[in-house]
């Protein structure tokens, strides 16, 4: 186990690198000058060519990463071409409003998933089958923004309940607030998620419930019940972890699209100003640290399902 | 008749397919006493499993038990609710399968699947359930039981997996004990121990044990009673001896000449039975061993009736019939 | 391929009521989005005395903002869903399929290169790069079709890959092997054939999700540019107005829902279809 994790790290390290040359790459071959946007019209060709000069773009393209990542390393991750602020900040600034959204919705997602999951492979082909099923189709075939403004014209706009936008009301701070603001953009941000995970536990029961081991629990006087929740919950749950870690790069694009329609101020939303206003710094910023979530995403998953299943912890 | 503990009679077990209703068991009578080891020995698709199932209402779909009755200390159990055969099953009834290594869940230490059958049925608290559970581990064997008991079935081997199952089986001190083919899967130095366990077993516990199996050799060992299966019927049924120096069915006899020679210097040849079992989607009217019966003859066609041929002993073959017999030796003349 | 495979799709198509739902609906939105120009409105003109109508007899879907008839504009919104969707489909299975076959039949050095470029595109949340690449390059249909076929193609390559692994180990494949054909022409003569029901599969289901990712991105404003419509560029307009017209998100939003679960819907039907073991109970 403890070899797993070692090797698991060990292969993380080059791919870190290589995806940082890709994030940087790609900024690289952004169409126009970023030096213009510190240019004012009383400038001289000399003044732009010395903070051309200082900002380090007249070098070649590794010097100019090598001294980016060097910067990185520092936790300096460059300033907006738009307000100047240093990158890292604004994203860290950002970060929990985003932490908060993506994990209430993964939480509501996994919470409810097991459950419906269960009931249904554990009654297939039945009526709660075949709404489960209905339902999760339905859940992989919605695009988020639509649900979203159909959820804010019924319940904040027809029926008043919710708040549409932002996540705090003006002059208000209180938890309360929060709490109400969010529950729409989580629920959307959950919906995807949870049909995948419902069909994902669903084969999974049904393929656990045909072993011979749960064959033998009813010779040993079970239930249904108490082999689907105690036997089988188990093995259906493991593979969850995994599927977890696969699935944040589906929850990264839905909270970018999800933030975009309610305002809410995460990372997503400051990703888009910063796409639609060419905003290059902020952009590799974000791009370099949804990556980077992605592959601990990944790792922790990974490690987390070797701690949790008996048969890889075993064995060394 | 006190110490009848189980009866099967006229036992109809049919599984309806796609391609018509196969008829697995058709008719099966026969009885267990308290206390006794029963064998019931047949090729695979003899319907000896499919019986054992449907003694534990356990017959998945689309398999149903179409007729006659199973009685259970006195009682019918044939037409009990779900719930009552869940209180019976695990504990009055208790049964140990044959491949070790699929049985237990892998994700679940061996000690809380033990536990959880035990306080299910004899309603102890988690900490006696575990001390109940170490005991039974010591019972069949498995050294240093307060460590096993917290490891995963990948943790031990196949021989000790199958101890762990019969563990669990009496854990409940069942009445019936059914094993089916519990050694096959084994290889065969750890048949031997599993067998020798079963017997030290019989003499410590006062369950019954019905030990399904297609091997003669393990009946040998363990049983005092055997019935022979074969195309989901009772060939020939009676004691170890009877079977093993005074087989009168055909199909016994075939068993028997197909059985290794256990002796040393023994290089007698196996003479397997030739042919396959009867197809029991149509199956032939009349014996269902005619078709591989070397004595076959055309009374054959009708379904001969059991004959007794001794105390207990009994077979289901023309030849055992005197006026058949006579008939056919007259007509060798 | 043989014969009782496709026979095999074709029943269990028909013996699902949701698979011949899914094909009707598919079938009509195509027929829709080909017919388009029978409407009697233009979908781009505007006419501000029809601003903001209610559905009603002449306007079967009401009007936008800018009085356009929304019917009209569905139909031809349509028609660049399922185009885009369609050629982003081929685009992200063709590369799929190269790189998969190429991974899985040759093994080794090029294998190992292809799957860690394979992980560190992965590594890399899609959809930014979607949005930013949409933002470099020149709007436009080939642009959009261009940035959803490159970032689509890792999941088919993964899936033909493995698939091909096994197919490279069958006795057909090492007979052609032994007698001497190179290795191209095993490739296009053996493997490929084996593999066409999980392109098939696949594809379908790249469809449905190059169709949705075409709806985001118009939606958050990259895509397709006014006046031409999507019908998630429908969607962008109709947020601003879900007070007055709400049905001006529902259909454009509702014909995406019914398009990509049809096609979830025939994806699964097909992967059944192909392989009946999946199919006992």
């Amino acid at each position: 186990m403890r070899q797993l994790i070692a090797r698991r790290l060990l292969q993380t390290i080059p791919l870190l690198f290589f995806v940082s040359i890709a994030c940087f790459a790609l900024v690289k071959m952004a169409p126009g000058d970023p030096v213009l946007s510190f240019v004012t019209p009383n400038m001289h060709a000399e003044d732009i060519e010395r903070i051309r000069h200082n900002l380090g773009l007249d070098k070649p393209a590794y010097v100019q990463y090598w001294l980016w990542l060097k910067e990185l390393f520092q936790g300096n991750l460059g300033y907006s071409l738009v307000n100047h602020q240093p990158v890292m900040d604004q994203i860290l600034d950002r970060l929990p409003a985003t932490a908060g959204l993506m994990g209430s919705a993964i939480l509501l997602a996994v919470l409810l998933a097991i459950p419906l999951g269960l009931t249904a492979g554990a009654n297939r082909d039945r009526w709660p089958d075949k709404l489960v099923n209905l339902f999760s189709y339905i859940g992989i075939s919605v695009p988020l923004f639509w649900l979203a403004i159909l959820l804010i014209y019924l319940f904040a706009i027809h029926l008043h309940w919710l708040p549409s936008m932002g996540m705090r009301s003006i002059g208000v701070n209180s938890a309360m607030d929060v709490l109400k603001h969010g529950i729409l953009p989580c629920v959307v941000l959950a919906f995807g998620f949870l049909s995948v995970y419902v069909r994902y536990i669903r084969s999974s029961t049904i393929g656990q419930l045909k072993e011979e081991y749960v064959q033998i629990q009813y010779a040993f006087g079970s239930t249904k019940k108490t082999i689907v929740f105690r036997h089988v919950m188990k093995h259906v749950l493991l593979p969850v972890i995994t599927l977890l870690g696969m699935s944040m790069a589906d929850l990264v694009a839905g909270a970018i699209v999800t933030e975009t329609v309610f305002s809410w101020p995460g990372i997503g939303s400051l990703g888009m100003t910063a796409v639609k206003g060419m905003d290059y710094p902020v952009i590799m910023g974000i791009t370099l640290f949804s990556a980077l979530f992605l592959i601990l995403g990944n790792l922790l998953a990974d490690i987390l399902y070797g701690l949790a299943d008996p048969r890889i912890k075993g064995a060394r | 008749m006190t110490d009848r503990l189980l009866t099967v009679d006229n036992l109809q077990v049919s599984f309806h397919t796609r391609d018509g209703e196969n008829k697995a068991v058709r008719g099966v009578s026969f009885h267990i006493d308290k206390g006794e080891t029963i064998g019931i020995v047949g090729e695979s698709g003899s319907g000896k499993s499919v019986t054992a199932k449907a003694i534990m209402a356990l017959i998945p779909p689309p398999g149903e038990i179409i007729g006659g009755d199973i009685r259970f200390d006195g009682e019918s159990i044939r037409k009990l609710s779900e719930k009552q055969w869940r209180s019976i099953r695990g504990n009055r009834i208790a049964m140990v399968f044959q491949d070790p290594m699929t049985s237990l869940n892998p994700v679940k230490k061996i000690g809380d699947q033990m536990t959880e059958i035990i306080r299910r049925h004899r309603h102890l608290g988690q900490a006696e359930a575990l001390k109940e559970a170490i005991e039974m581990l010591r019972q069949v064997g498995i050294p240093e039981p307060e460590r096993r008991v917290r490891q995963y079935p990948h943790e031990f081997s196949g021989g000790m997996r199958q101890r762990v199952m019969i563990a669990m089986a009496l854990s409940c001190q069942p009445e019936l004990l059914i094993a089916d083919e519990p050694t096959t899967a084994l290889d065969v130095t750890i048949q031997a121990q599993i067998l020798d366990l079963l017997q030290e077993l019989k003499a410590k516990t006062s369950a019954s044990i019905a030990l399904i199996t297609h091997d003669l050799g393990v009946v040998a060992q363990v049983c005092s009673r055997v019935i022979v299966m074969y195309g989901g019927m009772i060939m020939e049924e009676g004691t170890v001896e009877d079977i093993f120096y005074r087989p009168k069915h055909p199909y016994t006899q075939g068993l028997l000449r197909s059985l290794p020679e256990r002796k040393a210097g023994s290089r007698e040849r196996l003479v397997p039975i030739e042919g396959t079992p009867p197809d029991l989607l149509d199956p032939p009217p009349g014996c269902p061993f005619q078709e591989r019966c070397p004595h076959a003859m055309p009374k054959c066609a009708q379904l001969p009736p059991h004959f007794k041929v001794g105390e207990g002993h009994r077979s289901m073959c023309w030849l055992n019939d005197d006026e058949a017999k006579g008939g056919a030796g007259n007509g060798g003349q | 391929m043989n014969r009782t495979k496709w026979l095999n799709v074709g029943r269990e198509l028909l013996a699902r009521k949701m698979g011949i739902v899914s094909v009707a609906i598919l079938a009509i939105f195509v027929l829709g989005a080909i017919f388009a120009f029978l409407s009697p409105y233009d979908p781009n003109a505007l006419n501000v005395l029809e601003r903001l109508q209610s559905p009603n007899a002449s306007h079967w879907f009401g009007t936008d903002d800018y009085g356009r008839d929304y019917f009209t504009r569905a139909l031809y919104g349509g028609r660049v869903s399922l185009l885009v969707g369609f050629s982003a489909m081929i685009l992200a299975t063709t590369i799929g399929v190269l790189v998969g076959v190429v991974s899985g039949y040759f093994g080794g050095w090029i294998d190992n290169l292809l799957m860690r470029l394979l992980e560190i595109i992965l590594s890399i949340p899609s959809f930014l790069v979607m949005l930013l690449l949409s933002v470099f390059l020149k709007p436009g249909l080939g642009s959009i079709v261009l940035i959803i076929g490159l970032l689509m193609w890792m999941n088919m390559a993964r899936i033909i890959r493995a698939e091909t692994l096994s197919i490279r180990e069958r006795e057909f494949v090492l007979y052609a092997k032994a007698s001497g054909q190179n290795n191209w022409g095993i490739i296009v003569r053996h493997v490929l054939p084996s593999l066409v029901p999980v392109i098939i599969v696949g594809a379908t289901n790249n469809v449905a999700s190059a169709i949705m990712m075409e709806s985001s991105l118009s939606f958050l404003g990259f895509g397709v540019q006014a006046p031409n419509a999507t019908w998630g560029s429908m969607l962008n307009s109709a947020q601003g107005f879900i007070a007055q017209a709400p049905y001006m998100a529902i259909f454009p939003g509702g014909f995406i829902l019914l398009t990509v679960l049809s096609f979830n819907i025939l994806g699964d039907i097909l992967r059944v279809g192909f392989e009946p073991k999946l199919n006992k109970r």
